[in-house]
């Protein structure tokens, strides 16, 4: 049976860049496994014969003629910026002090 | 209370082009509805009176001049909030969102705008369309029309809800894994969910994209087809638009109407019964199924073995999808942004956001999607679930080769009391049984109506599922059947009465 521990689920949430409280920890990881023992039932059903679809349609990529189309102003696209400077998107300092 | 909101949307656009009312009249009949009873309901996050009315008068207008853009110009419409509205905000039912009025329209919001449809708000779901009973919406459950301590099913909950209450008379939905059909069923109302990348996608704030569909939410068979003919066709701005057009429903709708389904098969999904199907929504089901032979239709029992497996590959391939596809929301250029003390680091700012503005079940999803995407757990669990999407595929491609259309019930129960299944999501993914598959294989399908549970008197649908890009047969066989058992819902059977 898998198991997803309590330390695995704040590694997740780590890697999705979700700050978790202990709190959130203690009620999430159980009912997390429980999903998981739910959903691993599909585990080794389908052998390497059955193809894997990842799109309903048969699809191939789509391209359009390179020429220009009206877009967003600038105004327009910063309008639900959480923070703007110099019709730009202003954000916190991306890297680390050794960076 | 005007007697006009009792009227379906094909009755109103008569109306409106016989000059029998004004789009003014029946747009402020509806306002009047709302602020009668959506304090109670909750279906809608908010209402546009304004606009709407501003956008009917325009319509009166057009008409006068004999101008009118479509046969719905001037029918008021609800609008999920999960599609982009210019002007409106546009929430996903998430506190990550508050406030967020987006730039620019969905290319379904446009068609409804184009063809003049007022529209009167935006309409109350589960965060991000992760549910089966708005009770994900942070802000607040949408209650059931019938019974207010009763679920309206999810997570287009506000949608239906807002139909059902008659509040609106045609709103629009989007459909994952049932968010259309399920709440259609436990409202008494008529939902579709077309054949996947036959509506643009493009202003749908995306779940899961290779799953997600907009469609119909109305009260009759008709006016799903109306709907649905006017939000089709090609989107060059969706790359998984098909081209195909969208027509005939309307037609396939009346030929439903005159009740006679000869030569129709009809295959009953084995697989969709049994235990776990609660006996009064099986009555039900047992009834329609034996309406429609009495309609002429020739009835099968057919088996999909796959389906049994349809849930567990869902729930792999969802979380999936929604924990790359809402990376989005990081803080940086829209939505939310909380701010840790210190000198937080940008990746600092993102957890902070992110834990502050998601709920509990996008956390779970986000979660067990990033998970399924691990390297090491990829095979064993996204990789088999999309082997059995292939398998689902065959099973349909089967059936289809011996049925004309598919039937099963909608949901598995009827609507449940609000909190029932709030801390076991499991339980309240099983609602999804028998919506899933067709989602998972891109095929159409609808939930039509089948009458009220003799326990406890809540409506109860019963699901049609067609092969890809044979939607008309899902408004043939579902006005057949939906002409023969009679009303379910009218407004004397809600808590929300006159």
């Amino acid at each position: 049976m898998p198991e997803i521990t309590r330390d695995e689920v704040a590694h997740l949430a780590d890697l999705a860049r979700i700050d978790l409280s202990d709190a959130e920890l203690d009620h999430l990881a159980p009912q997390l496994q429980v999903i998981l023992e739910s959903v691993a039932s599909i585990q080794g059903l389908a052998g390497d014969d059955v193809p894997a679809t990842s799109h309903p349609l048969p699809l191939t990529n789509v391209f359009r003629e390179d020429v220009v189309t009206p877009c967003l102003t600038p105004e327009q696209a910063l309008s639900g910026a959480p923070s703007v400077e110099e019709q730009r998107f202003a954000v916190p300092r991306i890297l680390g002090d050794e960076q | 209370m005007s007697e006009l909101i009792l009227k379906t949307a094909a009755q109103l656009a008569d109306a409106l082009a016989a000059g029998e009312t004004t789009s003014v009249e029946l747009t402020q009949a509806h306002l009047d509805r709302i602020a009668a009873v959506d304090g109670d309901v909750h279906a809608f996050l908010h209402i546009d009176a304004e606009g709407a009315l501003s956008q009917a008068a325009a319509s009166d207008a057009r008409r006068a001049n004999g101008d009118a853009l479509h046969a719905l110009d001037g029918v008021p419409i609800a609008v999920k909030d999960v599609l982009t509205t210019t002007g409106l905000p546009t929430t996903c039912g998430s506190k990550i969102l508050e406030g967020w009025v987006p730039p620019y329209d969905a290319t379904v919001v446009k068609k409804i705008k184009n063809a003049g449809l007022p529209i009167l708000g935006k309409t109350n779901m589960d965060e991000f369309a992760m549910g089966s009973s708005t009770e994900h919406s942070a802000y607040g459950p949408t209650k059931n029309p019938w019974k207010l301590d009763r679920i309206p099913g999810g997570s287009g909950g506000g949608s239906a809800a807002a139909v059902a209450a008659f509040e609106a008379p045609l709103a629009l939905g989007t459909d994952t894994g049932g968010s259309i059909r399920q709440p259609g069923a436990v409202t008494g109302t008529v939902g579709v969910k077309p054949t996947y990348g036959s509506v643009s996608r493009y202003g749908l704030v995306a779940l899961a994209n290779s799953l997600d569909q907009v469609g119909p939410v109305t009260r009759t068979v008709l006016d799903s087809a109306l709907l649905h003919e006017l939000i089709g066709g090609h989107d060059p701005l969706d790359s998984t638009s098909t081209t195909t057009p969208v027509t005939g429903l309307v037609d396939a709708a009346r030929a439903g109407g005159t009740g006679d389904l000869k030569g129709v098969k009809v295959g009953v999904i084995k697989e969709l019964a049994g235990e776990g199907w609660a006996p009064d929504v099986m009555a039900k089901f047992n009834e329609s199924v034996d309406i429609l032979t009495k309609l002429g239709a020739d009835v099968v029992e057919v088996s999909t073995p796959s389906f049994q497996h349809a849930m567990a590959a869902y729930y792999l391939i969802l979380p999936a999808e929604c924990s790359s596809n809402l990376a989005k929301f990081d803080a940086m250029r829209y939505g939310l942004r909380v701010t840790p003390d210190g000198d937080p680091s940008a990746e600092d700012v993102m957890k902070a956001s992110r834990d502050a503005g998601f709920g509990d079940e996008v956390k779970r999803r986000i979660i067990l999607g990033t998970y399924a995407l691990s390297s090491g757990y990829y095979d064993a669990y996204y990789g088999q679930a999309q082997k059995i999407r292939t398998l689902i595929i065959e099973d349909f491609k089967k059936a289809f080769e011996q049925v004309d259309v598919l039937v099963s019930p909608t949901s598995p129960s009827t609507a449940f009391p609000l909190g029932a299944k709030l801390d076991d999501p499991l339980a309240m993914y099983m609602q999804d049984l028998a919506t899933i598959p067709a989602n998972l294989a891109g095929t159409p399908g609808i939930s039509v109506p089948a009458g009220v549970s003799d326990v406890d008197g809540l409506p109860v649908g019963v699901q049609l599922l067609a092969p890809v890009l044979e939607d008309a047969r899902l408004y043939r066989v579902g006005a057949a059947l939906e002409g023969a058992i009679g009303p379910v819902l009218s407004i004397d059977k809600l808590e929300v009465a006159r």
